[in-house]
């Protein structure tokens, strides 16, 4: 690839006169913003690139180039589940029919989409063990935040009751006023557990939420230590909130106490929250609902298949058990006659006749929580609900055995080069500790940076935080047992050139466009838009 | 389980199982205690095949299903055109596939795109810094109240005009409930924030920032002048919710001397698509930029001396920072920020105002032909407004609504009981403003 | 290898105190720049806020961390230094000749609490 001409930045291709668009000419013009006070109109233009469409076009496709998706190879990155994308999400979602839809547009002009919303909700549900889902955040740290929310608003709305979970009904939570301004501001439930081996996220999650942090040890192989937790209830056991959990945890491992954990504090009146970031491993297998979560969010982009896009969009749909279904943000989607709760109509309303309404938007919640101003990423939630239907209840089931067969296949295969911290099953990640021979001083930077010469993504590195070395590898259920047999001997090959020829992988990546980042000159001295580094 | 996602034969599992010393997939679950393990099929729908999951879109894209209405509505999302290159450029898989951009040796695409990005919403907002992109407009500016609550030492609230979207307001309440940030509501005066009510509160002081809309909820350009001075003056910040797409004409948060500019980028030309995605911006001062929520990339160089992105001032962010972190978020609308900065690529420095330039002649043809019907009146007469403007009717405006609808037309967005709004854009024909005046003046409303 | 210099307070979070009279020189340790590696910001605090023993007043960052700055004693800033605003790298170049800030102690008994470089060496071995 020729980098002096490619490696340009569209404003450097950018020449004065050059036209990218075409748009009617023939409109009315009586009236121009020349109109405009010149107090409310900006000085001087945007400096914006002016090009030809040819230009942009070969610009973004040669950018595209120097990128790596799932399309390209295989991406085992830890704890994100990069699974296959498939094609046909894509066309459902670029519909133009959906696409032209305005968020405002009378229910009864758009009941397709209000439907796939709809639907959406309830196969979460059934997938989660919960009672109903909101699709409106945006991300799993979205749908972390409002999780959070909903917790906080119960236990407002519960005026700090201690209640266990089967005790949980709907008609014991008083209706709360209609403004957040003065409301909630009585319980002292105001910490939450979170064990030291959690994502940053979640205590992040937890303190714009404005809950405060208490971190419980974990064991030396990465589970919850269930001794401290029960200290800690002991301790400040009515001032919980909720903990936060992760099961397959960060490491992989499935919490083997679960049932006890949920159960301990649920008896101190918390509520269990379930981050789904790894929820892929359990499809077919367990449940949240089933192991006594309260609430929890998927991300649609990765359990669900939706592509992850560089970086979003995502989507991050939060369930609740029943009787936290009023404290779920608005606007809502629910079937006609069915407000929420009212079980009987929730049956009927399914045979409504075709010609009738059946879907409405829903405003009035108890606790009016509101995160975005429409429905979420409804695009994002086309492709979920296709791959959904695509698999149907016959090739769900079988998610999480594949991911979770494919992370042993290689725990199994690689335990002899790399360091494997903790024995026994994994489910749908593995995680080591570096390279089992350290001598030569190669680190797991380095074998992640000589894996991208090799043409594969890198594993998630330095994380979790519980070694020094970690090195986190997702298959994922889509990789062919040639792909994955494949990387088991490039991975290998890594760790012979680790003895032989130590240099080699210290300063990899070597066939990559670029060469390793001086990132330390980028965080001195940001430089973060074109006109900075004309001024440097 | 063959299906066209798994890859395996029998043969393979075969193998696989006797490496892992497991005779059943399901042994690998060994370790999940009985009464958590799920033992019956869910119950979804059965497997669709490709032809028949086309069929079933289809049939819920029927028109009866989802109607194509001529779009005259607003209120956050707008239906501006697209060149057809963006929609093409950002499906590429290479884009379309890939994760965040921690490798940034076979990231550079997604690192270079979001520097453009970064650039162009700078340059449009006239900010110094801009991140990466957020959710959407209503979190960014939920973000800005959290920001201006950080920064502050002392401060008692932060205020919010009541001319901001009650949409957006309902986020920045929810968030700052929960945050614990005070927010005090100033209120709205022919359509504008009230200076009066806001001078009355800023001579109060405590204040840890204002959030102000341009063009604000009802469409009217507001006069912000000397509104940032007294803000500076008890070192609040200056928070202001735009419209970027209207950014090609108007004064820009940056000369209005806001520390803050955020809001909604799906007027850059993304589909609405039933709300969701667009993507939300957020650019600010060059003091602020460890303060801000949100992934930055920024230029640097490599091992070989070339100019490179890479992800940077990441220990601002959760998942070094934990619970200490600016926000939460640890991605970005990376897709629809490519979306934005192809469309502002193609559309240039020329076609951005040339689409403002329409948009705001559509809306004001409108406006002169819907008050010659003699029905409607302006709800706030001499007020400068953009592309979207509110008009009242005394009749029954839900029924009137529903004639346009029948018609094929979204007339617009009711903001109260007599209000409707409407706005154009640079796709709305004269022939299609025309027919809806027509259908607005004939119809006739119904004898109780 | 991190050095270590005697007649400074330290603390157990890496930060030492130099005392002359009733003020004191706060920075991080030559051991605690060597853990954070390549320091990129420093965040301090402004001249006249307060600061509390055990209580944090600003931060290090390198670029894959990020470490609170926790006060040894309790006092008032009178003095930041601005020479690390420009360039956060001195830390790693000289962490014991470039302190952070200088306050007014408004309890020297806290002193007692900290510990000489014997005892903070046999900390970051243990």
């Amino acid at each position: 690839m020729n980098r002096t001409l490619y490696g340009n930045l569209i404003f450097e291709l950018s020449k004065k006169g050059r036209r990218g668009y075409s748009l009617p000419q023939d409109y009315d013009r009586t009236h121009s913003t020349a109109e405009l006070p010149e107090a409310l109109r900006r000085s001087e233009a945007a400096r914006l690139p002016e090009c030809d469409e040819l230009t942009v076009v070969r610009h973004y496709t040669n950018l595209s180039h120097n990128n790596f998706g799932v399309n390209d190879g295989f991406y085992p990155l830890g704890s994100c589940t990069m699974k296959y994308n498939p094609i046909i999400n894509e066309e459902i979602a670029a519909m133009k029919a959906f696409a032209g839809l305005h968020p405002l547009q009378p229910a009864e002009t758009c009941q397709g989409a209000l439907e796939v919303y709809y639907n959406l909700q309830q196969s979460l549900a059934e997938l989660a063990g919960l009672s109903e889902f909101t699709l409106n955040p945006c991300a799993g740290a979205h749908g972390e935040l409002t999780g959070l929310m909903v917790i906080r608003a119960y236990h407002e709305a519960m005026g700090n009751k201690k209640i266990r979970n089967e005790e949980m009904k709907k008609d014991e939570a008083p209706a709360s006023s209609n403004s957040l301004n003065s409301t909630f501001s009585n319980s002292q439930r105001t910490k939450v557990l979170i064990p030291d081996s959690a994502h940053g996220t979640n205590p992040a999650s937890a303190a714009v939420c404005g809950l405060e942090v208490v971190e419980v040890k974990s064991l030396q192989d990465g589970t919850v230590d269930v001794d401290h937790l029960r200290q800690l209830l002991d301790e400040m056991g009515d001032q919980v909130a909720a903990m936060m959990m992760t099961n397959p945890n960060t490491l992989g491992i499935f919490e083997p106490r679960v049932l006890e954990i949920t159960d301990m504090v649920h008896k101190a009146g918390g509520l269990m929250y379930y981050d789904g970031a790894n929820l892929n491993a359990l499809l077919g297998e367990c449940r949240p609902g089933d192991m006594g979560f309260d609430v929890m969010h998927i991300n649609l982009h990765k359990t669900f298949s939706t592509p992850h896009g560089g970086g979003g969009p995502g989507s991050g749909p939060v369930g609740v058990r029943k009787g936290l279904e009023q404290f779920l943000p608005t606007p809502r989607v629910v079937m006609e006659n069915e407000k929420i709760g009212n079980e009987e109509n929730k049956k009927d309303a399914a045979s409504a006749s075709s010609n009738s309404l059946i879907f409405t938007i829903s405003h009035s919640q108890s606790a009016p929580l509101s995160v975005g101003s429409f429905f979420g990423n409804f695009g994002v939630m086309l492709k979920a609900y296709a791959y959904i239907l695509s698999l149907g209840h016959e090739n769900v089931k079988h998610v999480g055995p594949l991911a979770t067969l494919n992370a042993n296949y290689i725990k199994e295969r690689l335990r002899d080069d790399y360091l494997l911290p903790i024995e026994g099953l994994c489910k749908h990640e593995v995680v080591f500790d570096g390279l089992v021979d350290k001598s030569t001083g190669v680190t797991t930077m380095d074998v992640a940076k000589r894996l991208l010469d090799y043409g594969y993504h890198a594993p998630t590195i330095y994380f979790p935080l519980l070694f020094h070395e970690s090195l986190m590898i997702e298959p994922t259920e889509n990789e062919s047992k040639e792909t994955i047999d494949a990387f088991i001997d490039v991975m290998h090959t890594i760790a012979a050139e680790a003895k032989s020829d130590p240099e080699l992988v210290k300063t990899a990546p070597h066939n990559t466009p670029i060469g390793r980042v001086d990132d330390v000159l980028a965080a001195k001295h940001p430089i973060t838009t074109y006109w900075k580094s004309l001024e440097a | 389980m063959q299906f066209k996602y798994f890859p395996h034969t029998e043969e393979d599992l075969q193998e696989m199982l006797r490496v892992c010393g497991v005779s059943s997939v399901h042994d690998l679950f060994a370790d999940v205690p009985e009464a958590a393990r799920f033992r019956r099929d869910y119950e979804l729908p059965q497997a669709l095949s490709e032809t028949d999951l086309r069929l079933f879109f289809e049939q819920l894209t029927h028109p009866l299903n989802a109607q194509q209405l001529i779009c005259f509505a607003g209120a956050g999302c707008y239906d501006h055109y697209a060149p057809s290159v963006v929609q093409n450029l950002i499906q590429r898989s290479e884009f379309l596939t890939s994760y965040t951009p921690y490798q940034a040796e076979i990231s550079q695409g997604t690192l270079h795109y979001i520097f453009e990005y970064q650039s162009m919403i700078a340059e449009l907002t006239g900010m110094e810094i801009s991140n990466a992109s957020l959710y959407d407009g209503a979190t960014a500016t939920a973000e800005a109240a959290m920001m201006a609550w950080s920064n502050a030492k002392k401060a008692t609230r932060v205020l919010v005009s009541e001319t901001v979207d009650p949409k957006v307001r309902r986020v920045v309440d929810t968030y700052a409930h929960f945050h614990g940030i005070p927010l005090q509501l100033i209120p709205a005066e022919n359509g504008v924030t009230s200076r009066a009510a806001l001078d009355k509160e800023l001579s109060e002081g405590g204040v840890a920032g204002v959030i102000l809309q341009q063009p604000n909820y009802f469409g009217i350009v507001e006069d912000f002048t000397g509104i940032a001075d007294a803000v500076h003056g008890q070192k609040g910040i200056l928070v202001i919710n735009a419209n970027p797409s209207d950014l090609a004409i108007l004064k820009t948060p940056g000369e209005w001397g806001a520390d803050v500019a955020v809001g909604e980028g799906q007027s850059l030309g993304i589909p609405m698509t039933f709300g969701g995605p667009g993507v939300g911006f957020m650019a600010c001062s060059e003091k602020l930029i460890r303060k801000m929520p949100g992934r930055i990339v920024g230029q640097t160089l490599d091992s070989r001396g070339q100019r490179c992105f890479v992800l940077t001032l990441q220990a601002r962010e959760q998942h070094i920072r934990r619970q200490k972190a600016t926000s939460n978020i640890c991605s970005n609308q990376s897709l629809m920020a490519l979306y934005v900065t192809i469309y502002l690529a193609v559309m240039g420095k020329e076609g951005l105002r040339e689409a403002a330039e329409m948009s705001y002649a559509g809306a004001h043809s409108l406006c002169d032909k819907l008050l010659a019907t003699g029905k409607f009146r302006l709800t706030y007469p001499d007020q400068p407004f953009f592309n979207e403007f509110c008009v009242d009717y005394d009749g029954d405006l839900d029924a009137l609504m529903a004639e346009a609808t029948e018609c094929g037309y979204l007339a617009g967005v009711k903001v109260g009981e007599k209000t409707l709004m409407l706005a154009v854009t640079e796709q709305r024909t004269p022939e299609e403003i025309e027919e809806l005046v027509e259908i607005l003046k004939e119809h006739k409303e119904a004898r109780a | 290898m991190a050095t270590f210099e005697s007649g400074l307070y330290y603390s157990e979070s890496h930060e030492y105190i130099r005392v002359e009279g009733e003020f004191g020189f706060i920075g991080i340790s030559d051991y605690a720049q060597h853990a954070l590696g390549n320091v990129v910001y420093v965040d301090m605090p402004e001249v006249d806020d307060e600061v509390t023993a055990g209580e944090e007043f600003g931060a290090v960052e390198s670029v894959k961390a990020a470490s609170d700055l926790i006060s040894p004693v309790s006092g008032t800033v009178v003095e930041v230094n601005e020479a690390l605003e420009d360039e956060p790298e001195l830390l790693n170049k000289d962490a014991f000749a470039n302190w952070i800030i200088k306050v007014q102690l408004s309890d020297p008994t806290e002193l007692d609490n900290l510990m000489d470089v014997e005892a903070y060496k046999a900390h970051c071995e243990a």
